[in-house]
């Protein structure tokens, strides 16, 4: 078992001319809570559809647990414990809140029709198993007031943090968040990023977390990597990160600072 | 001389027949193209479409007909196409604002309006039967033939006929004029050129102030010529019965996807894939054989690949064939 | 209870309509709107399945009919010994040709790697195999076609009871779902629909053409029943006697002996027919009633929450782990199995198979607007469809006639118009059927009854 959890390996990405993501390498140590700043439109989206099978590659390979898992289709990647979540919010609009957790567990008897057809009494076991972990989740979101509610009625907040729960569902090893704080309040933020730390700790999930928010990525994250114009651009600790002549420029033009936002 | 008989045959049966016939697709599946690429859906009413254009066509021509108005050696369809048209875009300008145009504003998804697009098929086609019926009608008049395979024969000493008749000249001839006036149209006008700009990216060609209400209106005008003149041709070329309209949608959009559909270049040319295909693999070859192989191979059979029963099965082969292998089409490229 | 008052109200407003058909017009042609309604109903939960489960669009829905047809024929007829002596054998070695040709193309896929070099040698694999098949199965076909033609000329089929055809018929539809899939499902949905609509006039110019095993267009007539026969019934005392009962009010105020045994006669004749139309309307409302439960059931289970996910949102279900190309696949077999049975059910109550009468207005487009009518991805609704389009197609044509005698009612019989309009009503019917369809799309765009989401 190697020290890297996900490495990728000159990995690029063209959409007609566009290089959203070129030549980018990175490493991804297992345990850590590994951060992914960069400006709008760095690649860092791109990123995480190539590496979660949602888009074809153009280029380079993913190495996934010491397994090469380029261009595999996101619903294998899913039994091998890489999870993520979308920037923009990715709910099952006509299924409940407690609905989009429990359809998430893998190998669910009740999934195969002729077990959900002919063996009830089998079905309704594992129903009550999974329905228990639901609430678990819903109520550690502070969602349990919504459970019966629609999706698809969730504020935009809400259905970010049904995103994260739906993570929460089964044991993973990597996760990749995609902005799961963007719109998210302050105080909830808090949880989010308890919740996170959590994880990470008790149950030895590996996050690797988009966000803009600094103050966030500041608190949780060790490492992070900037990205630009499809690339790394810079590795290492955010405190470095916020000095680094390099990052400053490509985020804000020459002479700027990055703010922390409050 | 066998083997310029053999030759004789092949434009003959193969080579004129597809010309024409794919003239026809060819029209459809611009059509269709149009639709898709401005209006963002697949019209399932493209058959009937046609068949209400040429039915209109077919009434102006009996109308005429009983006036004793005639183009002499020429069909008096061709004066009739015209009003057809007229009628064809009225009809279809109504559609759109009863039924389409709602959608439009709505935004709603292709699928929706494919959906929609059926009930306009339904009603349609019930029009259609309630006008003129649903048997078959035969409108041609005027010189059959520019030449006849005995004149030919005489003429050549060949054993082999060469048959021209007028309706595939006038084919293929209306086919070019028409086309190259769309391209140009497209291509050089400004209202041409918006609507391609329209069908790149809607938004952009709305921020840049493009009326989206002309585009639709063009879009329309434009479908309604190409459907009346192509189903009118066909109708003049074979016969007109509304059940074989409809069937010929399929044809038309295998035609359409092939040339990578939004592409009125690439439909222009897949009409003419289809139809090559479908001739060439459902002709029987014996004869042709029989000219160019000694007598002793002969083949005893009809050499022939495909039942022409299964014609629909070669469009289904090239559409799923191009689809697998090239998703957006043969003549990808620029789109519209 | 509430929640279900318009689904009672519906349906009952439907049966008073079929009742009114019944006293107005007779008891027969209400039981035969009836059973179309049922098997409609069979019909419109298979496409439901597809589309409202899972937002596929099959327009391909005739060709599974006819294949559901198709196997009412070769499981019920009897075999036809002299067909199979003729050429029995030249059609086994063919069969077992396409066998060989699969089995090659597997292996070729399985063992090289994707290039062009293998996807050259396959077509030529396809195309030396079909006419290698065609040459040796030609002196067979052109064998079995010539023995007895007027009757027979084809292989025939199991001599079974032919209401195992309703399974064998599901079981050729999904075969021919599971292939159609696997080339066009993942395809836009545009896309799909004109590809399953190509198949579907592919499958019937097969059914049509090829002979030597579904006689084409010569028609097959004189299926077995599940049913009894009226002849008989009508000489059997146990069914006269009821007839007898059931109408002993009317039949004592007739006086004269042999008037009454004349009357009696007539009604019994029939009665005959009502009384087998009732033994299909038994049958094909078990079989309704059993798949309403089966996928009701089916859509309140985790497969049916992770169909609705899926149709919601294929990409975020595919990265919480389902297999959407699967599931889609297996959709599509199994609606298409629906209606499979749909079309054994169909070729069994008429007692014929005739491949000629299958055409896409019919069989796959009326289908589809009973399902967007009825009210996609509820199953109670999409049998609401099936019946309330099925009615007025079938009643379209008196009530348009009615219609323009009324409007018309001034002007004389001989006037052009007029009688072409009347020649005309066979028509109406797509004129109701389309406006309908636009209407429900623009007024009331999730149908009659709408999909409940229920949340337990
Ligand atoms: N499907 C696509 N087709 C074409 N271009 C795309 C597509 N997806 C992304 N792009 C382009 O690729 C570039 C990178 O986009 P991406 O979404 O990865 O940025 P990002 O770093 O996630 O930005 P943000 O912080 O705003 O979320 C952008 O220029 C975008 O326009
Ligand atoms: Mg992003």
């Amino acid at each position: 078992m190697s020290e890297n959890i996900l490495e990728i390996n000159n990995l690029s990405k063209y959409f007609g001319g566009l290089a959203a993501v070129s030549d980018c390498s990175i490493k991804v140590k297992r345990g850590t809570i590994t951060g992914i700043i960069g400006p709008n439109g760095s690649g860092k989206t791109t990123l995480f559809n190539l590496i979660a099978g949602n888009l074809k590659s153009s280029g380079g390979n993913v190495v996934f647990d010491d397994e090469n898992i380029t261009d595999v289709p996101s619903y294998e990647l899913f039994s091998k414990g890489l999870l993520r979540t979308f920037q923009i919010a990715h709910e099952f609009s006509n299924l409940s809140v407690l609905e989009n957790l429990m359809m998430v567990p893998g190998n669910q008897s009740g999934e195969k029709i002729m077990t959900a057809l002919f063996k009830p009494s089998l079905v309704a076991q594992e129903e009550a198993v999974v329905k228990e972990k639901a609430k678990e989740v819903v109520e550690f979101l502070n969602l349990g007031h919504l459970s019966n509610e629609l999706a698809g009625n969730l504020s935009g907040g809400q259905k970010k943090l049904l995103e994260l729960g739906r993570t929460m569902m089964v044991d993973a090893k990597l996760v990749l968040l995609d902005e799961v704080g963007a719109g998210v309040n302050r105080t909830l933020l808090k949880d989010l990023g308890t919740a996170i730390e959590k994880l990470n700790k008790e149950k030895g999930y590996t996050f690797c977390m988009i966000e803009h928010d600094m103050d966030f990525i500041g608190r949780l994250c060790d490492p992070v990597i900037v990205m630009a114009e499809g690339s790394v651009l810079f590795e290492g600790s955010v405190e470095e990160a916020k000095k680094d002549e390099k990052v400053i420029e490509s985020y804000l033009g020459r002479g700027s600072k990055i703010k922390d936002t409050n | 001389m066998d083997f310029v008989n053999a030759i004789i045959l092949l434009l003959n049966y193969i080579f004129i027949p597809a010309l024409t016939y794919g003239s026809q697709l060819a029209l459809g599946a611009i059509f269709v193209t149009l639709i898709y690429g401005i209006l963002r859906f697949a019209n399932f009413a493209t058959g009937d479409m046609m068949s209400f254009g040429t039915m209109m066509t077919i009434l102006f021509t009996w109308y005429f007909q009983s006036l004793g108005v005639s183009l002499g050696v020429l069909p008096t369809a061709l004066l009739a196409i015209p009003f057809g048209i007229i009628f064809m875009i009225f009809y279809m300008l109504l559609i759109d604002k009863f039924v389409f145009k709602y959608y439009r504003n709505q935004k709603s998804p292709p699928v929706q309006f494919a959906m929609v697009s059926i009930g306009v098929m339904f009603v349609t086609q019930a029009v259609v039967r309630i006008i003129i019926g649903p048997g078959d009608r035969r409108f041609f008049d005027g010189e059959k033939f520019i030449i006849k395979a005995r004149e030919f024969k005489e003429m050549t000493g060949l054993n082999e006929g060469l048959a021209l008749k007028s309706t595939q000249v006038i084919t293929i001839f209306v086919t070019i004029v028409l086309v190259s006036l769309l391209f140009w149209f497209l291509n050089r006008t400004k209202t041409g050129k918006s609507m391609k700009a329209y069908s790149d990216n809607e938004d952009l060609a709305l921020l840049s102030g493009i009326d989206p209400k002309k585009i639709v209106l063009v879009t329309w005008v434009i479908a309604g010529i190409l459907a009346t003149i192509g189903g009118a041709l066909y109708g003049l070329d074979k016969s007109f019965k509304p059940f074989t309209y409809f069937n010929n949608m399929l044809p038309i959009f295998a035609a359409a996807i092939v040339g990578g559909i939004g592409n009125p270049f690439g439909a222009f040319l897949g009409g003419y894939v289809i139809a090559f295909s479908e001739i060439l693999l459902t002709y029987a070859y014996k004869k042709f054989f029989m000219y160019i192989l000694p007598e002793s191979m002969e083949p005893s059979s009809l050499v022939q690949l495909l039942s022409t029963d299964y014609k629909f099965a070669v469009s289904f082969s090239i559409l799923v064939i191009v689809l697998i292998y090239r998703p957006s089409g043969i003549f990808k490229g620029k789109v519209l | 209870m509430r929640k279900n008052l318009n689904v009672i109200a519906a349906y009952s407003i439907m049966m008073v309509l079929i009742l009114m058909v019944g006293i107005f017009q007779s008891w027969n042609i209400a039981l035969s709107i009836f059973n179309l309604c049922l098997i409609s109903a069979v019909m419109t939960m298979g496409a439901n399945i597809q589309w409202g489960y899972a937002g596929l669009i099959n327009f391909g829905i005739m060709g599974y009919t006819a294949l559901g047809g198709l196997a009412a024929v070769l499981i019920s007829v009897d075999p036809v010994q002299e067909a199979w002596r003729a050429g029995g054998f030249d059609i086994l070695m063919s069969l077992w040709l396409i066998v060989v040709m699969v089995l090659v193309i597997r292996f070729v896929l399985k063992r090289f790697e994707k290039s062009k070099i293998r996807t050259y040698s396959i077509a030529a694999i396809i195309i030396s195999g079909i006419l290698l098949i065609r040459f040796s199965a030609e002196p067979g076909i052109e064998a079995i076609e010539a023995v007895d033609p007027a009757k027979t000329g084809f292989l025939g089929g199991f001599g079974l009871p032919i209401i195992f055809s309703w399974i064998v018929g599901a079981l050729f539809a999904g075969g021919l779902a599971f292939i159609v899939g696997k080339v066009a499902l993942g395809l836009r949905a545009d896309y799909l629909a004109i590809a399953t609509l190509l198949i579907s006039e592919i499958v019937i110019a097969i059914i049509k053409h090829e002979d030597w095993l579904t006689r084409g267009v010569k028609n097959v007539i004189g299926l077995k029943r599940p049913a009894p026969y009226e002849v008989d019934l009508q000489t059997t005392d146990w069914f006269i006697k009821l007839v007898e009962k059931f109408n002993s009010g009317k039949l004592s105020v007739i006086e004269n002996l042999a008037d009454r045994q004349a009357a009696l006669n007539q009604l019994v004749i029939e009665g005959s027919s009502v009384f087998v139309k009732l033994c299909y309307s038994g049958l094909f409302l078990v079989v309704v009633i059993i798949l309403l439960i089966l996928t009701q059931k089916a859509l309140y289970s985790p497969w049916g929450r992770m169909m609705r996910a899926i149709r919601d949102n294929e990409e975020a279900a595919n990265a919480m782990g389902k297999n959407v190309v699967k599931q889609h696949l297996l959709i599509f077999i199994l609606g298409s199995a629906i209606v499979g049975i749909a079309g054994a059910m169909l070729v069994t109550q008429d007692g014929l198979f005739t491949p000629g009468s299958y055409r896409p207005m019919r069989y796959t487009f009326l289908i589809w607007v009973m399902v967007i009518v009825g009210g996609s991805g509820n199953n109670f609704g999409a049998i609401l469809g099936g019946f309330v389009v099925w009615f007025l197609w079938i009643e379209a044509a008196p009530i348009s006639l009615f219609l323009i005698n009324f409007f018309t009612a001034g002007i004389p019989e001989t006037n052009a118009l007029k009688a072409h309009l009347i020649e005309s009503v066979p028509y109406f019917r797509f004129l109701l059927m389309g406006l309908g369809l636009l209407f429900i799309m623009r007024y009331r765009p999730k149908g009659i009854l709408p999909e409940k989401i229920e949340i337990k």
